[in-house]
């Protein structure tokens, strides 16, 4: 069943327009519970309520406001609130284009898909340009009040638009400092290179599951048919504390050697 | 580890993770810190007066207020229908708690999808580790290659590649290949074959916005920064500006680092007074004082003095000790008061 489309846009780049969809391109496996009142089993209700007194403040009278790091309460009316949205648009406007990883891939928050939107003609084009370009785009759309820096490429020959996060959220490498000591010798950067080697895999997304989220999913089953749920631990080891660096390097590598062997 | 984290820089974020990287027989102690950070102004509901409102919670039946006590997560079976699954059933399902971050695959770091990706932390080596750390970095960026490995924080098990970017190791929480739907889940058509003359007009649009480098400063938060600036001016001319008798500011809480007092719990049950190896870490986080030593009668009753600046992991982690009924559903600002009530 194809996905629904969650907005629809005009990706605008200089003075070209390609009419597209965005679709969510996450899924959220988790499960959702619901708060019962336990003597009766019904949902309960929220509301909000003035902790002093324990009075329900109805929602039409809840201010919204921020509280200072002095504790003062600064009280903003909704007229306020509103001034500071951006202003609602249809357009996902293309800033620049920049080579392909230019953009630090550890400001990428969410993806979305792009879908054509009626002219498949220019969506053919988009996804020929960018693949041609070795190129990914900034983007700036409007979405719901909310307004969104983005980085256009592609995802499996399709294009897509991952929302960034802002400057600000992302802590610099530069701010940890590099750790100091000894630098390590020849003889043991090989050893080291060599362990990498014989652990080296190829990347298979396939072969990793949720493991909390499948025993949550059978604990809900099993008791949504009355039964009983049988409950699996995963078991972990520990290690001894660092020693010789080259020695553990090679009883490593001599014990992946002989793991090899049978 | 205070010295290998620039507080200022790095915005105060502090370690909240300690345990090991098990490399073959290696083993490198590290602390894990947030590799980002949230800096929006966040609004509170308040009543007309300015006194921060709280969340409660009634029974849709009879509108009867409830306690936390009183409430059970539910599961919808159909419509109306609810089986009840309770905390501690949940909390058997967990993995088990783990300290080790174990270096079983090393995968071109190429090969990862960059949709993959969702959270970042940066390891910081413990004294003794840095040769050790330093070997390691050194050696997976030279070879392009990322460490991938499961480890547990939080109660939950997290997929996590590890990269070395800038002699630095870092942890990136991996989402599960389920969790990313594929063009063909969207149902996205086959792409048509592409007009040339379409293409070569776009194909100019395109060229006449490139530029070389990227600058994060295109990447400012505008609606964040206006909303700062409204409450920096109405903080100024004293508009719609309350102080609320019962609100604590900062400098009168009182603040008590909360580790002491977990530890102090656990004390009270076990009676084990030995010295937990991992305290130095509690005492190294910022605007946290040490408890008041308490004598051995006081020590079955602790007495919960919560840092106010707790996260909500902190909290839950605490309400778990302490076996808080409701406590996976309560929010942060409900976990406190749940500990106060206690």
């Amino acid at each position: 069943m194809p996905a629904r489309a969650m907005w629809k846009a005009s990706l605008t780049i200089g003075s070209e327009q390609i009419p597209v969809k965005l679709y969510a391109a996450l899924q959220d496996r988790d499960v959702h519970f619901r708060l019962l009142h336990a003597k009766d089993d019904v949902p309960v209700k929220q509301a909000m309520v003035n902790p002093e007194t324990e009075e329900v403040v109805p929602k039409e009278l809840v201010k919204r406001g921020v509280i200072s790091s002095d504790g003062d309460v600064v009280i903003l009316e909704e007229d306020e609130l509103a001034s500071l949205q951006p202003e609602p648009s249809r357009e996902i406007q293309l800033m620049h284009f920049l080579p392909l990883g230019a953009i630090d891939r550890r400001f990428y928050r969410r993806p979305y898909y792009l879908g054509p939107d009626g002219s498949d003609a220019k969506y053919a084009a988009l996804i020929k340009v960018l693949e041609e370009s070795g190129k990914e785009g900034l983007a700036h759309w409007v979405m719901r009040n909310k307004s969104y820096v983005g980085a256009l490429r592609l995802h499996e020959g399709y294009p897509i638009l991952i929302a960034l996060r802002s400057a600000d959220e992302v802590v610099a490498i530069s701010s940890i400092r590099t750790p100091k000591g000894s630098e390590p010798n020849e003889r043991e950067v090989a050893m080291a290179r060599q362990l990498i080697q014989m652990l080296a895999a190829d990347f298979t997304p396939e072969q990793y599951h949720d493991e909390y989220r499948e025993r949550v999913e059978a604990l809900v089953e099993a008791k949504a048919k009355g039964g009983k749920n049988k409950v699996t631990h995963l078991h972990k080891t520990r290690k001894a504390p660092p020693q010789d660096l080259s020695k553990l390097l090679q009883a490593s590598i001599q014990e992946k050697q002989h793991a090899r062997r049978h | 580890m205070p010295d290998d984290i620039d507080e200022e820089e790095s915005g105060g974020t502090r370690s909240f993770w300690s345990g090991t990287v098990a490399f073959g027989l290696l083993s490198l102690p590290v602390n894990l810190y947030m590799a980002s950070k949230r800096n929006a102004v966040s609004l509170r509901m308040l009543d007309s007066a300015g006194t921060p409102l709280s969340r409660r919670y009634f029974c849709s039946k009879d509108d009867e207020p409830l306690e936390p006590d009183d409430l059970v997560r539910g599961y919808e079976v159909s419509k109306d229908t609810f089986v009840e699954i309770r905390d501690e059933e949940l909390e058997a399902l967990e993995p088990e708690k783990s300290r080790e971050i174990n270096l079983t695959q090393f995968v071109p770091l190429e090969s990862i999808d960059p949709l993959y990706f969702d959270k970042a932390y940066f390891l910081v080596p413990d004294e003794g580790a840095q040769k050790a750390y330093r070997l390691l970095a050194a050696s997976m960026a030279n070879m392009g290659r990322a460490g991938i490995a499961t480890f547990v924080m939080r109660d939950k098990e997290y997929l996590i590649a590890i990269i070395s970017e800038g002699g630095i190791l870092r942890a990136e929480t991996l989402r599960f290949h389920d969790e990313i739907r594929s063009p063909e889940d969207i149902g996205l058509p086959s792409p048509a074959t592409a007009d040339k003359t379409l293409v070569a007009r776009l194909k100019k649009q395109v060229d006449q916005l490139s530029t070389k480098t990227f600058s994060p400063e295109e990447l400012a938060d505008d609606t964040a920064q206006r909303l700062q600036e409204l409450v920096e001016k109405k903080l100024d001319e004293g508009e719609d500006v309350v102080h609320p008798a019962n609100l604590p500011t900062q400098e009168t809480a009182q603040v008590i680092d909360l580790m002491q007092v977990l530890k102090r719990s656990l004390e009270g049950k076990t009676e084990r007074k030995a010295e937990s190896p991992k305290s130095s870490r509690a005492k190294s986080t910022k605007a946290t004082k040490s408890a008041p030593k308490k004598s051995s009668s006081e020590k079955n009753k602790p007495e919960l003095d919560i840092d106010q600046n707790a996260s909500r992991a902190e909290l839950y982690e605490l309400a778990k000790e302490l076996h808080i009924p409701g406590r996976s559903q309560m929010s942060r600002d409900e976990l406190m008061r749940a500990l106060k009530r206690h």
